[in-house]
C-alpha cells in the first residue's frame, strides 16, 4: 500500500496546529479526569480510593482518546464537506502501512499498561477470599475458613427472595449490618434460594451470593455514617425493594450496639417486598405469577428504614 | 476481455424462481431469492423493532418516577425481559441476516445462496418462534421474566407449576432462533467462500463480506455452547434434572459460562457487519478508498478469534479467582486493538475527504461517534474494580445500548437507507430521513447517556423502584426515550411513501463502487445471471480511476438499459 500524497518537507503549520490540538485535548482530558472524582458517591472503604484513581486515569485516556477521533471528525465536517454540486472525489489515499502499524502498537501499549496498572490494584483489593461448595441442607458456614487478617467477624450475611439478615460472631441478629470504622471484617456470604449480590455503592464493592456456595469475603470500612447496600443481582419480582443499609460507626457505639441489642427479643426484621406483595394479593393476585416472599428473619434489631441515608 | 454474446431481456424480464408469485405476494411466500429472503426478514425485523420499542417505552414509563407505579412489579419484569429478548433474538439478528440476503450474493457476484432452499427455511423459522415467544404472553404466568440472561435458579422457579409456562416458552423460541441462526450461517460462509466471481480473490471481496464471514462463523462456533446450555435449562425447569440446580447439586454459575461462552461474541455477531457497512459507506461519502483496506479486513477475524475467550467479563463477580479475572481482563482489553484499527482507519478515510452528508452518512458519522464513547466505556468494564463497582448496574445498561442501539441500530439505519434505492427500486425522501436522523440522534443520546451517572452512583439494572437520588438521570432517560418513539414516524412514512412512489431510482445513484451496483435497481432474480464479470481490482477505487471489473462500461449501460 503506498500513498500517493506529493512528498514534501516538514510542514510548520500543520505541526503547530497539531500541537496545540494536542494540549488542548490534554487539559481537557485532565479536567475530565478530575471531575469524574464526584460522579461517585463518597469513598467510604479502602478499596474506594484504588476505584476511583483507576477510573479518573481511565476517563483521562479514554477523555483524550475520545476527543482526539471525535475532534478529528469535527474538522473533517466543518472543512471537507462537498459543495452541492462538486462530484470530485477526496484525495484518494489507500493506506500508509507505517501509521497502520503505528496505531496498533500505539492501543497495545496503552492495553499493556492500563492492565498491569489493574491487576497491581486488583490485588491490593484482597477481598475475596475462598469460594466452597456445600449441600443444601447442611450448614455452609463450617465450610469456609474465615480471613486470618480481619478484626471483625466472620458475620453471616443471609439473602433471601426479598431481605437481608446478618448473623454476628456473639449471635445477634439483625437487618441492617453494622460495622466499626477502619478495621477489616470478614463476611460469610450465603444464598437461601436464588443468586443475589452483595453490593454497597460506597465502598465500591459488590460479590454475588450463589446458592449451594459459601464465599468469604472481607472488606474495611473507612467513613462513618449511613450507607445502601443493594442487591445487585436481579431476583425476582420485589427484588428492586430488597435494599437495606450499612451503619459504619466507631469502635465504641458498635460494641454497644452488639451489646444492647443481644438483649432484645427476636422480632420480624426488614422485610421490604411484603408490603408489596401484600398489596397485590388484597387486589386479586394481579399481575403475573411470582414466588411469595420469604418469611421476614427473626432478628434483634430490625433497624428502621425510615432514617435517611448517605450514599 | 470483452463480451458480445449477451442478451439484453435476460435482466428486463426477472425470471421468478419456479412457482413463486413475481408481485407483491412473493413476499409472503416460501420464496427462494435471497433478496426477496432479504428484503422478509428486514421488514419482519422492523416491525419486532417498534413491538421491542413499545415494551421499552412502558419499562421507561416505569422508571421516569422513583416508586413502582405504573405496572406491577411482576410485570415489569416480564416487559423488560421480553424487551431484550424481542430486540435481540427478533429485531438484531434478523435484520442483519436480511443484510447479508441482500448484500453477499450481490457484491460477490454470485446468483444467490449456496443452498435457497434452506435459507428460505432460516428465515420462515423467524415468524414460527416470534409466535412462540409472543404466545408466552398468554401462557399461565405470563411470559419468561428473569432476563434475557435467564439465569438458574430463578428462571427455573415456577410458582404456578404448568408444564407449559413462559420460561419454557422462551427456551423453545431461543433454540429455535438458535437453530435458523446456525442455518443462515452455514449457508453465507459457504457462499462466502464458494460461489465469488471470477477473480474476487479474499482481499478484492468489500469488508462487508469480510465482516459478515467472521461474524457467522462465531455463530458456528458458539451457537452449540448457548444451544446446550438451554437445552439442560429445559431440563432442569422440565423434568426435574438437577444440572444448574443447588438443591440437586447443581452448579448455577456452570449455566453462566454456557451463557456467555456464545452471548458475548454475539455483540460481534451484531455489531461486525454495522463495521462492514461503515467500511462501506465511508468511503461512498467521503469519495476516498477505504484507508488501509487489508488491515480492516484482517481485524475483523482479529475481533472474532479474541471475542470466543472473554467470556468470563461478564463473572468478575461470581467468585471467579483473580488470575483468571485478569486473565479475561486482559482477553477483553486486546479487543480495542482491533476495533481501534478499523476506528482509526475509518477517520483516516474521511481525512481530507469529500464528504456528502445525507441520511445514510449522517446515521454512519453519528453511530461512529457513538461507537468510540461506547468502546471507552467498554474497556473501563473490561478493568476488574471498575467492573466490580459498576457491573450490574445502570452503567453496563447504558453501556451495551451505546453499543447495541446507539451503534448498531445507527449503522442498520445508514445501510438501510442506502441500499434502499438498489433493493427497492425507488429513492428515498432525504428531508424525511434526516428529520429521523436528527431526532435518533438526540432522542439516543438523552437517553442512555445520563444512564452512565445512575449506574456510577449505584443504581442496579432491572429495578421496578430506585432511591430519588437517582431520579433526575432517568427522568432525561425517559424523555429521550420517548423522543426515539417519536423519531420512528418520520422513518415508517419515509418507508413506505418511497416504496410506494417514492421516484424511480437509476442503478447507482450514490455513484458507488461495488458489484452491486453494477445491477439494475432492483436488482433481477439471479443477480448477473450468465454474466458474471471478472473482478479485477481492490474495491473502493474512488479517485483512482481504474475499473472494478473487466469490460466495466458494458456492465454499468446494461444496468441502465434494463
Ligand atoms: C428504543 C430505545 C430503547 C430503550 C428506551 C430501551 C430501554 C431498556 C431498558 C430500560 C432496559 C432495562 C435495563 C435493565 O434494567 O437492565 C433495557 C434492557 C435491554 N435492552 Fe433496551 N432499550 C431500547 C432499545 C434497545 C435495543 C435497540 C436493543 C437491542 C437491539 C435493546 C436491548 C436490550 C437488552 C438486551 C436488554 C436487557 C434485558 C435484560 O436484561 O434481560 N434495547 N432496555
Ligand atoms: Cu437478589
Ligand atoms: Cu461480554
Amino acid at each position: 500500500m503506498t500513498t500517493t500524497a506529493p512528498k514534501s518537507g516538514p510542514n510548520i503549520g500543520a505541526i503547530v496546529i497539531i500541537a496545540m490540538a494536542v494540549a488542548i485535548n490534554l487539559v481537557i482530558a485532565k479536567l475530565m479526569a478530575t471531575w469524574s472524582y464526584s460522579w461517585f458517591p463518597p469513598q467510604a472503604s479502602t478499596a474506594a480510593p484504588f476505584v476511583d484513581d483507576l477510573f479518573a486515569l481511565e476517563t483521562g485516556i479514554g477523555s483524550f482518546i475520545f476527543f482526539g477521533c471525535t475532534g478529528v471528525m469535527g474538522w473533517v465536517l466543518l472543512f471537507n464537506r462537498a459543495d452541492k454540486y462538486d462530484e470530485s472525489d477526496g484525495a484518494p489515499i489507500e493506506g500508509n502501512t507505517k501509521l497502520e502499524i503505528i496505531w496498533t502498537i500505539i492501543p497495545l501499549v496503552t492495553v499493556f499498561v492500563i492492565a498491569t496498572y489493574t491487576m497491581n490494584v486488583n490485588m491490593k483489593l484482597q477481598n475475596l477470599g475462598p469460594k466452597h461448595k456445600y449441600v443444601i441442607g447442611t450448614d455452609p458456614t463450617a465450610l469456609v475458613e474465615s480471613d486470618p487478617i480481619a478484626d471483625v467477624g466472620p458475620i453471616d450475611v443471609i439473602a433471601r427472595q426479598w431481605s437481608w439478615e446478618f448473623i454476628y460472631p456473639n449471635g445477634v441478629r439483625s437487618s441492617e449490618l453494622h460495622l466499626p470504622v477502619d478495621q477489616r471484617v470478614n463476611f460469610r456470604l450465603t444464598s437461601e434460594d436464588v443468586l443475589h449480590s452483595f453490593f454497597v455503592p460506597a465502598f465500591r464493592l459488590k460479590q454475588d451470593i450463589i446458592p449451594g456456595s459459601v464465599i468469604s469475603y472481607s472488606l474495611t470500612p473507612t467513613k462513618e455514617g449511613r450507607f445502601r447496600l443493594r442487591d445487585a443481582m436481579f431476583s425476582g419480582a420485589y427484588f428492586s425493594q430488597n435494599q437495606t443499609d450499612v451503619i459504619v460507626e466507631s469502635d465504641q457505639a458498635y460494641s454497644d450496639w452488639l451489646k444492647t441489642t443481644a438483649k432484645r427479643p427476636l422480632q420480624p426484621g426488614l422485610d421490604p417486598g411484603r408490603a408489596l406483595y401484600d398489596r397485590r394479593i388484597a387486589s386479586g393476585d394481579k399481575g403475573w405469577a411470582t414466588v411469595p416472599p420469604a418469611p421476614a428473619p427473626m432478628v434483634n434489631d430490625p433497624g428502621d428504614p425510615s432514617i435517611p441515608h448517605d450514599a | 476481455m470483452t463480451t458480445t454474446n449477451y442478451d439484453p431481456r435476460v435482466l428486463k424480464a426477472p425470471h421468478p424462481v419456479p412457482g413463486a408469485p413475481d408481485n407483491w405476494k412473493r413476499f409472503f411466500s416460501f420464496n427462494t431469492d435471497a433478496k426477496v429472503i432479504g428484503i422478509q426478514y428486514i421488514a419482519t425485523s422492523l416491525f419486532f423493532l417498534l413491538v421491542g420499542g413499545l415494551l421499552a417505552m412502558i419499562v421507561r414509563g416505569e422508571l421516569i418516577t422513583p416508586p413502582a407505579d405504573l405496572v406491577d412489579p411482576s410485570v415489569y419484569n416480564g416487559l423488560y425481559t421480553m424487551h431484550g429478548t424481542v430486540m435481540l433474538f427478533l429485531f438484531l439478528f434478523p435484520i442483519l441476516n436480511g443484510f447479508n440476503n441482500l448484500l453477499i450474493p450481490t457484491m460477490i457476484g454470485a446468483p444467490d445462496m449456496a443452498f435457497p432452499k434452506l435459507n428460505a427455511a432460516a428465515f420462515w423459522l423467524v415468524p414460527v418462534f416470534a409466535t412462540v415467544l409472543m404466545g408466552s404472553f398468554f401462557a399461565p404466568g405470563g411470559p419468561a421474566s428473569s432476563g434475557w440472561w435467564s439465569y438458574p435458579p430463578m428462571s427455573l422457579q415456577n410458582p404456578l407449576g404448568h408444564f407449559i409456562n413462559g420460561e419454557f416458552l422462551w427456551i423453545l423460541a431461543v433454540a429455535l432462533s438458535g437453530i435458523s441462526s446456525i442455518m443462515g450461517a452455514v449457508n453465507f460462509v459457504t457462499t462466502i467462500i464458494r460461489m465469488r466471481a471470477p477473480g474476487m480473490g479474499f482481499f478484492k471481496m468489500p469488508v462487508f463480506v469480510w465482516t459478515a464471514w467472521a461474524a457467522q462463523t462465531i455463530q458456528l462456533v458458539g451457537l452449540p455452547a448457548l444451544t446446550g446450555g438451554a437445552v439442560m435449562l429445559l431440563f432442569d425447569l422440565s423434568f426435574g434434572t438437577s444440572f444448574f440446580r443447588p438443591e440437586g447439586g447443581g452448579d448455577p454459575v456452570l449455566f453462566q459460562h454456557f451463557f456467555w461462552f456464545y452471548s458475548h461474541p454475539a455483540v460481534y455477531v451484531l455489531v461486525l457487519p454495522v463495521f462492514g457497512i461503515f467500511s462501506e459507506l465511508f468511503p461512498v461519502y467521503a469519495r476516498k478508498p477505504l484507508f488501509g483496506y487489508r488491515f480492516v479486513a484482517i481485524a475483523s477475524f482479529g475481533i472474532t478469534f479474541l471475542s470466543l475467550i472473554v467470556w468470563a467479563h461478564h463473572m468478575f463477580y461470581t467468585g471467579t479467582p483473580n488470575w483468571m479475572r485478569h486473565i479475561f481482563m486482559f482477553t477483553t482489553m486486546l479487543i480495542a486493538v482491533p476495533t481501534g484499527v478499523k476506528v482509526f482507519a475509518w477517520l483516516g478515510t474521511l481525512w481530507r475527504g469529500n464528504l456528502r452528508l445525507n441520511t445514510p452518512m449522517l446515521f454512519c458519522l453519528g453511530g461512529l461517534f457513538n461507537f468510540i464513547f461506547a468502546g471507552i466505556t467498554g474497556v473501563m468494564l473490561a478493568t476488574v474494580p471498575i467492573d466490580i463497582h459498576v457491573g450490574n448496574t445502570a452503567f453496563v445498561v447504558a453501556h451495551f445500548h451505546y453499543v447495541i442501539f446507539n451503534t448498531i441500530g445507527f449503522g442498520v439505519f445508514a445501510g438501510i437507507y442506502h441500499w434502499f434505492p438498489k433493493f427497492t427500486g425507488r429513492m428515498y425522501y432525504e428531508g424525511l430521513g434526516k428529520v429521523h436522523f436528527a431526532l435518533t440522534f438526540i432522542g439516543a443520546t438523552l437517553n442512555w447517556l445520563p444512564i452512565h451517572w445512575a449506574g456510577l452512583l449505584g443504581m442496579p439494572r432491572r429495578v421496578a423502584s430506585y432511591d430519588p437520588e437517582f431520579a433526575i438521570w432517568n427522568v432525561l432517560g425517559s424523555i429521550g426515550a420517548f423522543m426515539l418513539g417519536v423519531a420512528s414516524i418520520p422513518f415508517i412514512l419515509n418507508m413506505v411513501s418511497s416504496w410506494a412512489r417514492g421516484p424511480k431510482a437509476p442503478p447507482n445513484p450514490w455513484r458507488a463502487i461495488g458489484l452491486e451496483w453494477l445491477l439494475p435497481s432492483p436488482p433481477p432474480a439471479e443477480n448477473f445471471e450468465d454474466d458474471i464479470p471478472t473482478v479485477i481490482s481492490e474495491p473502493y477505487g474512488y479517485g483512482l480511476g481504474h475499473p472494478l471489473v473487466d469490460d466495466e462500461k458494458f456492465y454499468i449501460r446494461r444496468s441502465q438499459e434494463a
